[in-house]
């Protein structure tokens, strides 16, 4: 089956999101398709899904023009989407989770999930995707729910497949594996849209290109013929520079030492299982791991959010380990947390009041019981201009803002001050490339000034690129130890699957 | 890399403050005047459904607008019926912005109005430039420390302040009826529970008694007013507001900004309470001069809707307290003029804020005057 987009234009009042977008989706191919945050893409997909009507052009299928009227037409028409965000039941079976909608019922509606069972095998089997249809969701690692996904779009006879960054939330591994499903799916006869913002990927795995930006298509091609820095001045619309600009790092003594550190989660499972480090002056140490490893509660012990269960950790020969948010921030810890929208920021403030939402209280911005919210707003303003946060003024919302720019108010906040230490949890996730490039050199800048920083991230390209010793996590534990300047990535992608060298 | 400002310019622009949006124009103002309108008509729907005729309706309507605005008298009524109203919306609007629902205004009104009466008829003989000060004091803090139980249960255990504070309502319901049995509280000679009356050094003075001595309004009004502004301060003038405001918005960030959440839980619910607790002082030192059982008479209940339709804004409360104010003198004088149930005034004050709390549904009856909700917007 292909598809055709012919002169799509979609407006929201007087936002453009789409502008005479036209594009070819062929069966046996996949489509890559490029851009930042914000260029147009979901809005797009969501119209050749019957989510959005558009306000001019035409869909062909096959040559032939079709109206959707929700999204019940497009996947009768056979499109079907794998969304970033998974749509599965947790305490619902694999097979129950596949046919939910579209049940197989006998007479008075009883439901055949013998029957379901069956089908869900027979998808399994065509294109390899071993998944138990028997299985729990919530006993699923993330990269087989991502093939639930999948198989719950070929039961309804989806031939033409869009995936929206779906390799966001995996491995490295996973992502191997997910390939060859997509692969196997194209050999198929299946029609491939590949959503993503990471060029390597793209590059990989797409026949044809297309990129996005400001909700026009910019150019495409062959990725053969193209270069991943050409793609991204396409899709940036200027040259950006992937090398992050470091130099040898010069570390220093010894800034945050943790010895033995043991952290729980909130059902008093171990979390941190006696994890050691020490992190010094002038030195970037990446904490490489896949999601739920221990990351999220090492960092929340570190900055005094979550209590200590065992262990020590020190500061310049201090004992912090007690101590809480806004000692340590006293201290000069600087903290980017993992979750921008519910730790980092109050969504409903302005850039001003975000801006000092850790330091209000300093004599600077109050006098007695009362703020100074002149000098708030002109140190805010300073700030975001600084730190390059686009807004029409600092009284703007933040919840109004766009995610990269939205980080770039935390960024601004928390090295605006004179700082030591910095603890950066996904510091750019879901940003695009110029925020990316921007918070990185950000990092080095304070890597630069003698700060110890620390990152934890999912993204192990990230990891690799700004760390200058890599420390790799798994079911609590530090496994492994590289030289950031020496690394493999699939070496360190192993440590992270949990094979120790 | 640099990192340099180019020039000044650029953070000189951030300072400049964008014209008022219109959608939130719309949600402030439009809304709730429609609302009031959508509420209206449907209250003349009611009547006609229990067989009222289209003449008694009309008469009802203008009854509400003479008893609310319509003489000296009627704003009297007005600004009297308001004041306890304001107060305890004030309090509960402050617990909602920082995330407490509140639901106690009842019992700390009763509690703090009780303290208020027994310091108001003890003390004879002490100047009035003391004895109502304290008098007003001694309700602030009862209905404060009252509230603040529901505070520190929240803090400290995680009890939900609704259930807490509804249990403290029923508490203080039998609290009173006990008190008021007590013999230093009883009134001589008197068999039902009926307080000794306030002394007129602790009375909350009549405002315009020297026009006509049936004019009610007092000198609570002042103390509304006063509250507004504080309340306004407090919340954005002043660090504990921004605390307030930013566990209210999002307890996580207030956890990662280092604010004690636990603190700050029992003070916002002992503010409230003090703001209820005046509320009822308000009550016994203006109007009542004595308490009886249930001398609160449903304003705590009818404050949180106060609150919720004033947006927990203190200028918005004052608007809202006004409004109810106004619908409970004017629904008096309906009763009067055109025997039309005080009760249909308790389905208009419903239906408002049934259609404030859904702007959207206001927004599809009345398709015209608003600009066009878009995706982006909504985002």
């Amino acid at each position: 089956m292909n598809i055709e987009l012919r002169g799509i234009t979609k407006r929201f009042g007087s936002l453009v999101a789409n502008r005479d977008v036209n594009m070819d989706i062929r069966a046996g191919q996949v489509l890559g398709l490029l851009g930042e945050n914000g260029a147009g893409k979901s809005t797009l997909m969501n119209v050749l899904c019957g989510l959005y009507r558009p306000n001019e052009g035409q869909i062909l299928i096959d040559g032939k023009p079709v109206a959707f009227d929700g999204p019940g037409d497009a996947i009768a028409a056979g499109i079907g989407m794998v969304h970033q965000h998974f749509m599965l039941i947790p305490v619902f079976t694999v097979a129950e989770n596949v046919v939910l909608g579209v049940e197989p019922t006998g007479p008075l509606d009883h439901l055949d999930l013998k029957k379901a069972r069956e089908q869900v095998r027979e998808i399994n089997d065509t294109y390899g995707l071993e998944v138990d249809p028997d299985a729990l969701i919530e006993t699923l690692p993330v990269g087989i729910q991502q093939r639930v996904e999948i198989i719950k779009v070929l039961f309804r006879s989806a031939e033409v497949v869009i995936f929206d960054e779906p390799t966001a939330v995996l491995t490295p591994q996973e992502v191997e594996d997910f390939f060859k499903i997509v692969r196997g799916l194209r050999d198929d006869g299946k029609a491939i849209v590949f959503i993503t913002h990471k060029l390597n990927e793209i590059i990989e795995i797409a026949d044809r290109i297309s990129v996005l930006r400001g909700g026009e298509i910019v150019g495409g091609g062959d990725p053969s013929e193209m270069t991943e820095a050409e793609l991204a001045e396409m899709m940036v619309g200027r040259p950006v520079s992937f090398a992050v600009d470091k130099t040898p790092a010069r570390p220093g003594e010894p800034l945050l030492e943790v010895r033995d550190l043991v952290v729980l989660r909130d059902n008093d499972d171990i979390a941190v299982n006696h994890v050691s480090m020490t992190i010094h002056r002038g030195e970037v140490v990446g904490i490489a791991g896949v999601q739920g490893n221990g990351q999220t509660p090492l960092v929340e012990a570190l900055t005094g959010l979550r209590q200590v269960a065992g262990g020590e950790v020190r500061f310049k020969g201090e004992d912090i380990t007690h101590a809480g948010a806004r000692k340590r921030h006293q201290l000069g810890f600087a903290h980017i947390p993992e979750d921008r929208q519910r730790t980092g920021l109050v969504p409903a403030f302005s850039i001003a009041e975000n801006m000092v939402l850790d330091c209000y209280y300093d004599d600077r911005f109050s006098r007695g019981p009362n703020m100074l919210w002149k000098v708030v707003n002109e140190t805010a303003a300073r700030n975001a201009a600084e730190f390059d946060v686009r807004a029409p003024s600092v009284f703007e919302a933040v919840r109004k803002l766009s995610g990269g720019n939205q980080q770039k108010v935390i960024v601004a906040r928390e090295l605006s001050r004179d700082t030591e230490m910095l603890i950066a949890a996904q510091p750019t996730r879901g940003l695009d490339v110029g925020s990316i490039e921007y918070i990185h050199g950000r990092i080095m800048h304070a890597r630069d000034e003698g700060d110890g920083v620390l990152i934890v991230s999912s993204e192990l390209d990230e990891i690799l690129a700004l760390s200058d010793r890599i420390l790799v996590m798994f079911e609590g534990r530090i496994v492994a130890e590289f030289d950031g300047a020496t690394a493999e990535k699939s070496k360190v992608g192993l440590a992270m699957a949990g094979a120790v060298a | 890399m640099t990192y340099q400002d180019p020039t000044g310019k650029l953070s000189e622009k951030l300072l400049d403050r964008a014209a008022p949006d219109r959608a939130a124009f719309e949600d402030l103002v439009i809304v709730p005047l429609f609302a009031v309108v959508v509420a209206l008509i449907l209250g003349a729907l009611t009547m006609l459904a229990t067989n009222v005729d289209l003449a008694t309706i009309g008469k009802s309507y203008v009854a509400l607008l003479n008893g609310s605005v319509g003489s000296l008298n009627a704003i009297s009524e007005t600004l009297t019926a308001a004041a306890p109203l304001t107060l305890a919306g004030l309090g509960l609007a402050l617990g909602f912005r920082a995330g407490l629902f509140n639901i106690g205004a009842e019992g700390q009104i009763l509690v703090g109005g009780m303290a208020t009466v027994i310091v108001g008829f003890s003390f004879p003989g002490m100047p009035a430039a003391i004895h109502l000060p304290l008098a007003l004091l001694a309700g602030a803090v009862a209905g404060g420390l009252y509230a603040s139980i529901a505070g520190w249960l929240r803090a400290a255990t995680g009890a939900h302040e609704v259930i807490s504070t509804i249990m403290l309502n029923l508490i203080s319901y039998r609290l009173i009826d006990y008190m008021l049995r007590l013999p230093f509280i009883q009134r001589e000679g008197r068999a039902d529970p009926v307080s000794k009356s306030v002394l007129e050094s602790a009375e909350l003075p009549r405002l315009l008694s020297f026009i006509d001595p049936n004019l009610r309004v007092h000198a609570g009004i002042f103390l509304m007013f006063a509250a507004v502004a504080a309340v306004y301060w407090l919340l954005f003038r002043t660090r504990l507001g921004f605390e307030f405001r930013t566990s209210g918005e999002s307890p996580d960030a207030a956890r990662y900004a280092g604010m004690r959440a636990g603190l700050l839980i029992v003070l916002v619910m002992g503010l409230a309470g003090a703001l209820a607790g005046l509320a009822g002082a308000n009550q016994v030192l203006g109007v009542l001069g004595r308490a009886t059982p249930g001398f609160s008479a449903g304003i705590g209940f009818d404050a949180i809707s106060v609150a919720l339709l004033g947006r927990s804004h203190p200028i918005g409360v004052l608007l809202a307290g006004l409004l109810f104010g106004a619908l409970e003198a004017g629904g008096r004088q309906m009763q009067v003029d055109a025997g039309v149930s005080i009760d249909l005034i308790g389905i208009i004050q419903a239906l408002i804020i049934v259609f404030i709390a859904a702007p959207l549904l206001v927004r599809a009856l009345f398709p015209w005057g608003f600009s066009k909700l878009t995706k982006t917007s909504k985002e």
